[in-house]
């Protein structure tokens, strides 16, 4: 990890951009089960928000609120202080400005790294495809895996899928990106090569949402761990403080459990 | 045998029509059938329940009472192919081809339309997740993602209704096509004491064309699998 310096001062919070994402009392129920309640969350521009917490705690689905992947019963989302379109082509458009990676990659199983790379660029914004390619390839390079541009996402690791997939979220421009447990699906020597891409891009400023158990991650990279039990956010605080002195006994409990081997 | 061998252009001919029969309601079908599965998948509950409905009624219905219906019953509706007199060489498609291409396709089209419904099942919901989540609207995560690997999974499952429908074009036979099956009886009322060797030579036919489609069938499954390795 080479994103260490990011914090140099860990109780500092860092000066504030313009909220890009807000939630505010936002409310999903799925059936009975109350999965999200009156979660309240800003998101500022270039800011790193890591969402924790034991599963079943809501963390991908508010993650997955966020572009309207699920819906939600009660509240309100923005993004840049527009509410968030029901559904059409305004929908598709705020996708869109937000990347989207998934834990099971999702890459386009029918198509090469490149055009999963391009599909996005070329159908949604129109971009020829020549300039298309080019950026696709920029991207792939950024991330590791040029080299593999024409085979299949299933010739490829796990790590490099994951890898492909941060480029097709990037090659869409986002305002934000969205990571619903990056490397949960990973064999554990590829998780670093992906948490690798994602620091830098946290070091180039991109405002990220990342739902992760990676706790070496959350410390380096981040400026504010949300950290959720029972769909509801339980405490907020910049990683430091977060770790090292969590607040409330779910917090200490949880930590606890996973901080101990 | 000796009737048919006697008389192999009237043969072929007859099969011709059966060919024809095929090749144009296959390709009604399949076009009927992927806007009714996309009906059935799409976000809009009114299109779903017509789709339903649609598939619902047509797959629960005998091919020849569809037949009955476009024969008898809608020129009572005003739904009539008198218009329909082309000539191909030695064929011409008249009322009653029309009429039977358009009970082959809407019957055959609500068989496409499940038979491609499975494939879009098969397709795991990441992939339109992913698409979804790129901005693509609706049409474009079925065309571009959806669709085309439901299409492979489809394969097989098409292959199977398509190759129905080639048989079922016998039914055009009740309803005034001069097609293989109308033709096996007129060789056989002129030959009764060559009934058996004559339903074998029209087995023999509809034997061929099945491996034809059959041959195509596997050919694009090759062509489309996923690469793996």
């Amino acid at each position: 990890m080479t994103a260490l310096d990011k914090n140099p001062d860990p109780g500092a919070t860092r000066a504030p951009g313009e909220p890009l994402v807000v939630l505010s009392g936002v409310d999903k129920w799925y059936g009975d089960l109350h999965v999200l309640q009156d979660i309240n969350l800003s998101v500022r521009q270039g800011e790193v928000v890591v969402v924790i917490g034991p599963s079943g705690s809501g963390k991908s689905t508010l993650c997955r609120t966020i572009n309207r992947l699920e819906t939600i019963d009660r509240g309100s989302i923005t993004l840049e202080g527009r509410p968030l379109p029901q559904e059409g082509k305004a929908l598709a458009q705020l996708r869109a400005e937000v990347g989207m990676v998934f834990q099971s990659f999702n890459l386009f199983a029918h198509k090469t790294i490149l055009e999963n790379v391009t599909l996005g660029p070329t159908k949604v914004r129109r971009q020829p495809k020549a300039e298309a390619d080019k950026r696709a390839h920029e991207l792939l390079e950024r991330v590791g895996v040029a080299h593999q541009a024409a085979k299949y996402p299933a010739q490829l690791s796990g790590g490099q899928q994951q890898r492909v997939a941060i480029a097709r979220a990037l090659a869409m421009d986002p305002k934000v990106m969205l990571f619903d447990e990056p490397t949960s699906a990973l064999d554990p020597e590829m998780i670093s090569e992906v948490l690798e891409v994602m620091v830098d891009l946290a070091r180039r400023g991109m405002t990220m949402i990342v739902v992760t158990h990676e706790m070496g991650f959350a410390r380096t990279a981040a400026d504010r761990v949300v950290f959720m039990a029972d769909g509801a956010i339980a405490e907020e605080n910049d990683p430091e403080s977060f770790f090292t002195a969590p607040q409330t006994p779910r917090a200490q409990d949880f930590l606890g459990k996973i901080l101990k081997h | 045998m000796q009737a048919v061998l006697d008389d192999f252009p009237a043969y072929l001919e007859a099969f011709g029509y059966t060919v024809f029969l095929f090749l144009v309601s296959g390709v009604i079908s399949l076009l009927i059938g992927t806007v009714l599965a996309a009906m059935r998948v799409g976000p809009v509950a009114v299109l779903r329940l017509v789709a339903t409905v649609y598939v619902s009624l047509l797959r629960n219905t005998p091919l020849i009472i569809v037949f009955a219906f476009f024969a008898f019953t809608a020129p009572i509706f005003g739904i009539r192919f008198g218009w329909l007199d082309v000539s191909i060489g030695p064929f011409d498609f008249t009322a009653f081809f029309g009429a039977a291409v358009v009970s082959l396709s809407l019957y055959t089209s609500a068989f496409v339309c499940e038979a491609l419904r499975s494939g879009v099942n098969a397709v795991p919901l990441g992939q339109a997740e992913a698409a979804r989540a790129l901005g693509l609207p609706f049409g474009g995560v079925m065309t571009q993602v959806v669709l085309p690997q439901a299409a492979r999974a489809s394969i097989p499952p098409l292959a199977s209704v398509q190759i129905a429908l080639l048989k079922n074009t016998s039914v055009a036979a009740v309803f005034g096509v001069g097609e293989a099956v109308s033709q096996m009886r007129s060789f056989n009322n002129d030959n009764a004491d060559q009934r058996y060797t004559i339903a074998l030579a029209f087995v023999i036919g509809y034997v061929v064309l099945v491996e034809v489609v059959s041959f195509f069938s596997a050919r694009l499954e090759k062509r489309y699998r996923v690469t793996t390795a």
